[in-house]
């Protein structure tokens, strides 16, 4: 049976322009045999829940090192969820303290990667964790 | 058959190698050793005495025999005051300048209350919307006595208004405000991506402030010449020296473009370096770096006066070389990049934290970094003689190779049209991720090692103390920036606000009007909205 690829978006939230991850995991991804999108930069939560609606990913990987993440990944799932898309996994890397991945994973983030996770394992996880959606 | 052969061959083959590659963390494949005959070029022509032509044994004669280096740590969060309590415990630390940081809002020209600022007002930086917050965060600070670096691009040109309004309050004339600004919008596009308006109107208002700062305020520094930024997206050593000096050559081509002596601002250019792991490619580029200006300076765009030729530098260490794991380990990394500094001549140095891959430094994190320096400076001697390393032959060749393939991607960039066009059709931004993609492998593969992190883990940390900030910052900053939007006089602004327009379309000076719409209360993100109505938003093209 031919598995569907799964379509997976590489979203930036936030003002910063830290995308030097973003990148890198987009690529590890694409090679890893997903069909990655990327947003670029500067995304608010409503264009990444636009995009990731409209492109019908399977997938949301967001990437935050600005520090606010707490407003952030929180407002991404809600907009989902608005959407009718809240069955898209979202997971996350960036600059976290535990104590907010604990946090945030509560409210419904799948998986989040802290400094220092390689791309084998977010390319794992993903091919591990995220299924086609129905 | 060079005596350098026949030494491979005979006593340097007798035991084995331990690896069958060795190469800087740049990947830039080193040889086993270096010798006179890898130094090309005679004494006076290739290096010349310190504070001599073309400076790459230092832009200063006597060095850190003199003056040393400025110490100068980065610092900003949460409100004005706060940053403003922590510049004055760095004083009170025998820190002798003060840096600024600002938040992310402030940086891409939002007011707290606007909606992209929700949830960063003060995370990353301190938070300024207008100039009553800015005399907050200069309070007792006299402008005429210390200088301060200001990490701002996009919207610089307020920050500097701002500070520069803040110097007339306090009575100081601004030919004798010192300070620098970072201004370098080239390398916003190229790695940092900071933006607001496309990269010529961004470059047209970075040249209004050279022009405005040159009749002006002669002391500042305009702007600060950044591969700091480039560096920490992933590039190589040699990318990081091409791209910034290839956006110096830039800036100077607009300033004359405009009309002014190459002579009359390029002394007030400086420079802003990375200073990563790899102790001699560092030391290498530094030094190559100042020898590429000098030369670059004289010969294409023929200065005369030396000072338009020295490559002053402010250094900071890596920020991207810090680990999460075993956080304590970077007060060694630090040390080492910050010891790379030192020996490459720089003017001013920041050594970043141990905490700050994890969030901004506690107090106690930052006076052990000031502390890095100090020891440096003070207890371990380097600093008694001037460029202790020049003529080491592997310091020589590697400066030498540095250069020429910096050069060659300098003439890339010329072939191309210029640094501009280099960076619309995304040419250095695609050779930097290619460079940070390979590194990534690299440590996947583990052919590059971090310690701590893809060597000698360790399954159960001691977690260090971290910085918090309040979120309820946020809401206390959004009430400010409200009530001055209230009690200010609206007609007076609304007026202040329309000379900028018009400055936008005239192509006049836009300083002039910037500083009195300060002065009428006038907010960044008011100003940075003209300025995306006037010359429009750049979006990110997001190449992968």
């Amino acid at each position: 049976m031919a598995d569907k690829r799964l379509r997976i978006l590489v979203a930036k939230p936030g003002l910063d322009g830290h995308d030097r991850g973003a990148k890198i995991i987009a690529r590890a991804l694409r090679d890893g045999g997903f069909e990655v999108i990327y947003t670029g930069l500067h995304q608010t939560p409503e264009m990444i829940a636009e995009a990731a609606a409209q492109e019908d990913v399977d997938a949301v990987g967001l990437s935050i090192l600005s520090g606010a993440h707490m407003t952030l990944f929180p407002e991404v799932i809600r907009l989902l969820k608005d959407k009718g898309a809240g069955d898209i996994a979202v997971f996350g890397g960036g600059i976290i303290p535990d104590d907010d991945a604990a946090k945030l994973k509560q409210l419904g983030v799948k998986q989040i990667f802290t400094p220092g996770a390689s791309t084998e394992d977010i390319v794992k996880w993903v091919r591990d964790n995220v299924a086609p959606r129905q | 058959m060079s005596d350098k052969k026949k030494w491979l061959e005979t006593s340097y083959r007798q035991s084995a190698e331990r690896s069958s590659r060795f190469s800087t963390i740049s990947d830039m494949e080193l040889e086993p050793l270096y010798t006179p005959d890898d130094v090309a070029g005679s004494y006076d022509e290739a290096l010349g005495h310190p504070g001599e032509f073309p400076y790459t044994r230092g832009v200063y004669g006597s060095m850190y025999r003199g003056r040393l280096w400025t110490m100068r740590q980065f610092a900003g969060f949460g409100l004005a005051e706060d940053t403003n309590a922590r510049f004055h415990f760095l004083l009170g630390q025998g820190q002798d300048g003060l840096s600024t940081a600002f938040d992310m809002p402030t940086l891409m020209g939002y007011d707290a209350d606007h909606e992209r600022a929700q949830g960063e007002v003060g995370r990353e930086g301190v938070a300024v919307s207008s100039i009553h917050d800015m005399l907050r965060l200069y309070d007792r600070i006299p402008l005429d006595r210390i200088t301060t670096s200001m990490t701002v691009n996009c919207s610089a040109s307020i920050l500097l208004a701002m500070y520069l309004v803040v110097a007339e309050r306090q009575g100081v004339s601004w030919d004798k405000v010192g300070g620098t600004i970072q201004n370098d919008m080239l390398k916003e596009f190229i790695a940092q991506k900071e933006w607001i308006c496309p990269p010529r109107p961004s470059l047209r208002i970075v040249t209004d402030m050279i022009e405005f700062c040159a009749r002006n305020a002669p002391r500042f520094h305009p702007v600060s010449i950044s591969g700091y930024h480039i560096r920490e997206a992933g590039s190589t050593a040699v990318q990081e020296l091409a791209f910034t000096i290839a956006d110096g050559i830039c800036y100077v081509d607009e300033a004359v473009k405009r009309g002014l002596k190459v002579d009359d601002f390029a002394p007030r250019f400086s420079f802003f370096w990375n200073l990563h792991n790899d102790f001699l490619e560092e030391v290498a580029k530094l030094r190559a770096a100042r020898r590429m200006w000098a030369r670059i300076m004289r010969d294409r765009f023929g200065a005369k006066n030396p000072r338009s030729m020295m490559l002053r530098a402010h250094a900071q260490t890596a920020g991207a070389s810090l680990t999460a794991q075993q956080p304590l380990n970077n007060v060694v990394r630090v040390a080492l990049q910050a010891f790379a500094g030192v020996l490459g001549g720089v003017q001013s140095l920041h050594t970043n934290s141990m905490d700050e891959t994890l969030a901004l430094p506690t107090e106690q994190a930052v006076m052990v970094a000031l502390r890095t320096q100090q020891v440096i400076a003070e207890e371990t001697g380097v600093t008694n003689t001037v460029d202790p390393l020049g003529g080491s032959y592997a310091v020589e060749a590697l400066t030498d190779r540095m250069e020429r393939e910096a050069m060659q991607y300098i003439r890339q960039i010329d072939e191309l049209g210029g640094m501009v066009h280099a960076i619309d059709i995304g040419f250095p931004q695609r050779e930097i991720a290619e460079a940070a993609f390979h590194y990534q492998r690299q440590l996947e593969q583990g052919i590059k090692s971090v310690v701590g992190m893809n060597k000698y883990d360790v399954p159960e940390e001691i977690p260090i103390p971290t910085l918090k900030i309040d979120p309820a910052i946020e809401e206390r900053q959004i009430q400010r920036v409200r009530k001055i939007k209230r009690e200010r006089n609206s007609i007076a602004v609304k007026d202040a606000l329309r000379q900028v327009s018009q400055a936008c379309r005239s192509g006049a000076n836009l300083m002039n009007p910037i500083c009195e719409a300060v002065r009428r209360d006038a907010t960044v993100g008011e100003i940075c909205d003209i300025f995306r109505t006037e010359f429009g938003v750049y979006t990110d093209p997001g190449w992968i």
